[in-house]
């Protein structure tokens, strides 16, 4: 919302402030000011010269050499190519050592040899438009038809020099779209009087009786419909003042009538709308939801197809405007219009944004309206349109204003007690003080009541009273407090859990990662998920960005290897990286999803493999207390290498998949070899053990002892390695593979597996009888897999 | 014989300053002090002495014993150092090569800011919760007084799954989630992803991460709201902040403000990087509304509270410096191994 300082001190008298002050007083008030531009800041050494004498160029027959007048005791020379001017005309010139409004540096020069001493200027040097000033000549020199003399700054002469202030206005302020709403804010943080005008129409022109029929039929959507009628338009340029005050509030000037409806607009936050009554069939205004398919062109050409839930104002036949959005273009004001009616309305707040949204068009109009406006201010609204029709001699008003009238007594009251104001905002004012505040905003104090005005729809609770008073005392003047009691101030089991498998996942040297939790249906393709997989099942969004983010994933490998492969196409030789991902996996229809925490790992690079990934998978478990797991190889997982993945578990219960990524899943993700796992975190949680008991350090000796037999190549090592546990039972200390040999001396489909063991009592020093024993038993368990002592 | 121990003395001082290796030296004690060396064979003779002789000589060759044993010793040492030293010289290495590579990985950037902000309000007593990222309405909107149509919820825009079902435009939903099952006192934190449908660009992500905080207990008041904050504040950006709060609009607050941080670049005076106002805002703030207390079943004339969010792609870019929040979903190992 831009607002004109100029128009702002008609209602209150702020005094000498600087604009910096100013943004900043009432910045700190509630009304965020986001900048603010004097009007031709740039514009220097530009004045008013009045045409002496006019010559022709001695060598160009394009050119003119002028005397001008600037106000000085000599006359200067400009060579000029315009052939709009005359002597005696006053003209803008551009002196030596000038800057035009958009920064260009004007000095003194020759042309074809004949000495200027500064350049006249049209209307675009001065940073205006015609719509600014309409007599002026477009395209040549800017004829100034102003009261000024020569020498006076151009800025003053035409009265370029408002400051333009830019705030932001939260939809909960309809109030302060408009110059009377910031003004009142304005008196309110200086602590000056509003003063506001009551408009008066002195009409008498004839009687509007029977001129045209409005009905509202559909209250709710439209509370309020009030119009005035204006014979004998007479359609010309409006005045300079309004014209400025337009400009610099960011609206186009365009005739005095469209003027008068933006100026209103503009002053009492009211959108207005005018249109030719000629065109209004049967003389009868509808205020109705629209049928579906009906159509209308709006003023800006386009015709737009209505639905029944788009309200607008239709005569006997068709609709003439959008209600609250824009007009018609048919029965718009033309140059050949004599009599049209002033809409002053109100409409539903939710309908317009509905309607301007749907219909692609958020206009001024519709940008106040769908913020709730006061019912209460179409009177004042139209009585000042009126006015200002009398004041411009636009048009003849006639008497009585056409209304239906369907709002109710929208009074709020609210409870006052200062005590609990103080209380809850930790202040010490006395009452008198606030009732000054809230008298300051239109609020009245009656004993312990608050009536608050109907422009305010965002007061009505205690709170927004607090509110009110903390800004205006200032919320920078209220004291700061700790709190006390009450806190937990602890990281749950599950956070910490989180932190320690993160910081273990680094300490191995991967880094965390963070993906978008949507995907592309097609990553599943790419992942060779089967196509009956229940994964394929994802919540989807109906109304996405684009396909790349179109459903919630159910998976998070394919995130991981979106980034695996960015890396590798970004010609990073390696990447080790996790991420603590969600997954979301539909349960019934309409019911939020479950969010499930996944640990995924993904890495490529030179000397890694898959005992790489295993190897982290297997430090991590020991660093969060899962001491024994399953695992075998994982024939049916899809985006796995059939051969060189596997499932693992504990106890039973399901964690993940772990292993190489298959061929053709990284070619579809344009990546090299990769491996990964993703564990499922949620269940690793539920087998945390934080727990840590000591074990004494051993007093007695150890004794080591190697084994190596001959088995099946298919048969696993870790079926052979459980075999010895159990057979060493509680005198095995360790059990470890040293070597695994398959070729010349071993049969074809046999390996050649050797394990070095380890066994140790606590209680005494191990006797040769009891190793042989447990050898003994060792080796009946490994021959009783099928393998054989190596001899 | 005197002369004699002396010559031997002499000898053997002249003998050792020459000497150069400790096979030399063993040479000299074996020559010297060995059994069949020259001052054992001295010795021997002994006993042709007279018996007011023997003691002086005695003596004598005693402490010439000594003496060069001694000077051996001292000899060895030396020339074992100096061996010593020679050897370590030709075992020099060029200590400029590279190291061996040990390589840890680290933490994603914005977790790091995240984790860091947890810190901070754990620290006052804050609980870390979470909740659900796809999220239904009430508990998005209609629960935080943003009904239906309200005008707010043009801001957000949003992703819906169905009519009723969304993805949270923002971390407060947990507010309402908490308030519901958990009796006052409550002083929470939660962090999360947050969606809104603005495409990519340098300063836009349809996903971004907040932070939500809610107290809520009898006679929570507006000061104490500054007091945590102001706190916060200074603890992230440094004791010398200077913080203002700023009167605002949430839906679900009221009062509301919002929290500004005089610039760092240009302490207040205006520069490019507050984009000349002097003020960096960094988050939202107020006192919870009373009807959303009672929404959640909580009595607000017997409760009051405050909720605070914050955007931290915000907070990490201005922190690292980044220009383009698309780089933090990049993950690049070279942009993430800047953060160790």
């Amino acid at each position: 919302m831009n607002l004109s300082m100029r128009w702002l001190r008609e209602f209150v008298d702020i005094g000498e402030v600087s604009p910096r002050e100013f943004a900043e007083a009432m910045t700190m008030s509630g009304s965020k000011v986001e900048c603010y531009e004097q009007e031709g800041e740039k514009l220097s050494n530009v004045v008013v010269c009045k045409i002496v004498s006019i010559e022709k160029h001695p060598d160009a027959d394009k050119l003119r050499v002028c005397m001008v007048d600037i106000g000085e005791a000599e006359p200067i020379q400009i060579v000029t190519a315009a052939t709009n001017v005359n002597v005696g005309d006053l003209v803008p010139v551009a002196k030596d050592k000038s800057t035009l409004a958009d920064g260009t540096k004007i000095s003194k020069g020759k042309l074809r040899g004949v000495a200027s001493y500064g350049m006249f200027c049209g209307l675009e040097e001065i940073g205006i438009t015609k719509n600014d000033f309409p007599y002026a000549d477009e395209d040549g020199v800017f004829v100034i038809q102003e009261d000024c003399k020569p020498g006076d700054d151009i800025r003053d002469a035409i009265g370029l020099n408002d400051l333009k202030v830019e705030f932001e206005i939260t939809s909960n302020r309809p109030d302060c779209f408009s110059v009377i709403g910031l003004a009142r804010e304005a008196a309110a943080t200086f602590g000056k009087e509003l003063k506001l005008h009551t408009p008066v129409v002195k009409a008498g022109n004839g009687s509007s009786d029977g001129m045209i029929d409005v009905k509202i039929e559909n209250e709710d959507l439209c509370k309020v419909y009030a119009a005035r009628i204006v014979k004998n338009v007479r359609v010309k340029p409006s005045p300079r003042w309004m014209r400025e005050r337009l400009r610099a509030m960011g609206v186009r000037p365009i005739n005095n009538i469209v003027d008068i409806t933006n100026y209103v607009m503009l002053e009492y936050g009211q959108p207005m709308h005018a249109f030719d009554l000629r065109f209004i069939k049967d003389n009868k205004i509808r205020i109705r939801c629209a049928k579906d398919g009906e159509t209308i062109t709006t003023l800006d050409g386009i015709e737009r197809t209505l639905k029944n839930t788009n309200l607008v104002i239709a005569d006997s036949e068709k609709p003439v405007a959008i209600a609250g959005v824009m007009g018609g273009e048919y029965s718009g004001i033309m140059d050949d219009t004599t009599t049209i009616v002033f809409e002053s309305a109100n409409f539903a707040g939710s309908s317009v944004r509905v309607t301007a949204k749907e219909q692609g068009m958020r206009t001024d109009a519709s940008s106040r309206f769908e913020k709730g406006l006061d019912p209460n201010s179409c009177i004042p609204a139209l009585e000042r349109a009126c006015e200002l029709v009398e004041m411009l001699d636009a048009g003849d008003i006639l008497d009585g204003i056409i209304i239906d009238d369907r709002s109710k007594d929208n009074k709020v009251e609210i409870d006052f007690d200062a005590d609990k104001i103080n209380a809850f905002l930790s202040t010490d004012l006395s009452r008198d003080k606030m009732v000054e505040i809230l008298e300051k905003i239109e609020c009245k104090v009656c004993g312990d009541k608050i009536i608050v005005p109907t422009f305010r729809p965002d007061l009505l609770h205690f709170c927004d009273i607090a509110e009110e008073i903390a800004r205006f005392y200032g919320y920078n003047n209220i004291s700061s407090t700790s709190v006390n009691g009450g806190g937990k101030g602890k990281y749950s089991e599950r956070q910490k859990f989180n932190n320690k498998v993160m910081d273990a996942m680094t300490a191995m040297g991967l880094s965390e990662i963070m993906t978008y939790s949507f995907i592309s249906p097609k990553q599943y393709e790419k992942l060779m998920m089967p196509k009956d997989h229940i994964l394929r099942n994802s919540l989807k969004i109906s109304n996405p960005l684009g396909e790349d983010t179109s459903i919630m994933r159910t998976t998070a490998l394919p995130s991981m290897l979106d980034i695996l492969s960015k890396n590798y196409n970004n010609r990073n030789k390696q990447a080790y990286l996790f991420e603590i991902a969600k997954e979301y996996i539909p349960t019934e229809e309409n019911q939020l999803p479950d969010e499930i925490s996944k640990l995924i790992c993904g890495m490529y690079g030179e000397n890694i493999d898959y005992f790489t990934v295993k190897g982290i998978a297997e430090e991590l478990f020991r660093t969060i207390g899962i001491k024994d797991f399953d695992i075998e190889r994982a024939k049916d997982a899809y985006a796995y290498h059939p051969g060189r993945s596997a499932l693992i578990s504990v106890d039973g219960t399901m964690i993940g998949t772990i292993g190489e990524i298959h061929p053709l899943v990284c070619k579809n993700f344009e990546l090299c070899t990769a491996y990964c796992f993703d564990f499922d975190l949620d269940t690793l949680f539920e087998l945390y053990s934080s727990e840590h008991k000591y074990s004494p350090l051993p007093k007695f000796p150890a004794v080591s002892r190697d084994i190596a037999v001959i088995c099946d190549e298919d048969l696993p090592v870790l079926s052979l390695e459980k075999a010895i546990s159990k057979a060493a039972g509680k005198l095995l200390e360790e059990v470890k593979l040293f070597d695994i040999y398959q070729g010349k001396q071993i049969e074809a489909g046999k390996k050649s597996v050797a394990f070095n063991i380890t066994l140790r009592s606590s209680d005494a020093t191990l006797t040769d009888d009891q190793i042989k024993s447990v050898m003994k038993k060792a080796v009946a368990a490994l021959e009783s897999l099928g393998a054989e002592l190596r001899s | 014989m005197k002369q004699q121990l002396e010559a031997i003395r002499e000898k053997a001082e002249n003998k050792l300053k020459e000497l150069v290796d400790t096979q030399e030296l063993e040479q000299l004690r074996v020559e010297i002090l060995g059994k069949k060396g020259e001052l054992t064979s001295i010795l021997k003779q002994m006993g042709k002495l007279s018996a007011e002789e023997r003691p002086v000589i005695g003596q004598l060759a005693n402490e010439i014993r000594s003496y060069i044993e001694s000077k051996i010793d001292e000899k060895k040492s030396e020339l074992e150092q100096a061996q010593l030293l020679k050897r370590l010289e030709n075992e020099k290495i060029d200590v400029t090569l590279p190291g061996k590579e040990f390589s840890l990985g680290n933490r994603h950037p914005l977790e790091t800011v995240i984790d860091e902000i947890k810190e901070i309000f754990v620290g006052m007593g804050f609980e870390i919760v979470e909740g659900p990222e796809v999220e239904s309405d009430y508990y998005n909107f209609e629960a935080l007084n943003i009904p239906k149509d309200h005008p707010a919820r043009d801001t957000q825009d949003t992703f819906y799954i169905t009519d009723n079902i969304l993805l949270r435009t923002q971390t407060s939903p947990v507010q309402v989630r908490i308030m519901e099952k958990q009796k006052p006192p409550i002083r929470i934190l939660s962090p999360g992803r947050v969606y809104r449908s603005d495409a990519l660009d340098a300063t836009h992500s349809p996903l971004f991460h907040q932070i939500e905080g809610l107290v809520v207990d009898k006679g929570i008041t507006f000061a104490d709201l500054k007091g945590t904050l102001e706190t916060f504040v200074k603890r992230l950006y440094g004791e010398d902040s200077v913080v203002r709060f700023r009167p605002h609009h949430f839906p679900f607050t009221e009062p509301s403000a919002e929290v500004d941080v005089q610039c760092f670049g240009c302490h207040g005076k205006g520069c490019r990087l507050c984009k000349n106002e002097g003020w960096i805002e960094i988050l939202g703030c107020g006192m919870v509304h009373p009807k959303v207390l009672e929404n959640c079943g909580i009595d607000p004339e017997e409760y009051s509270g405050f909720a605070l969010g914050l955007g931290l792609e915000r907070v990490a870019m201005r922190r690292y410096g980044v220009d383009d929040i698309r780089l933090f979903y990049e993950n690049d190992v070279r942009f993430l191994r800047q953060f160790k």
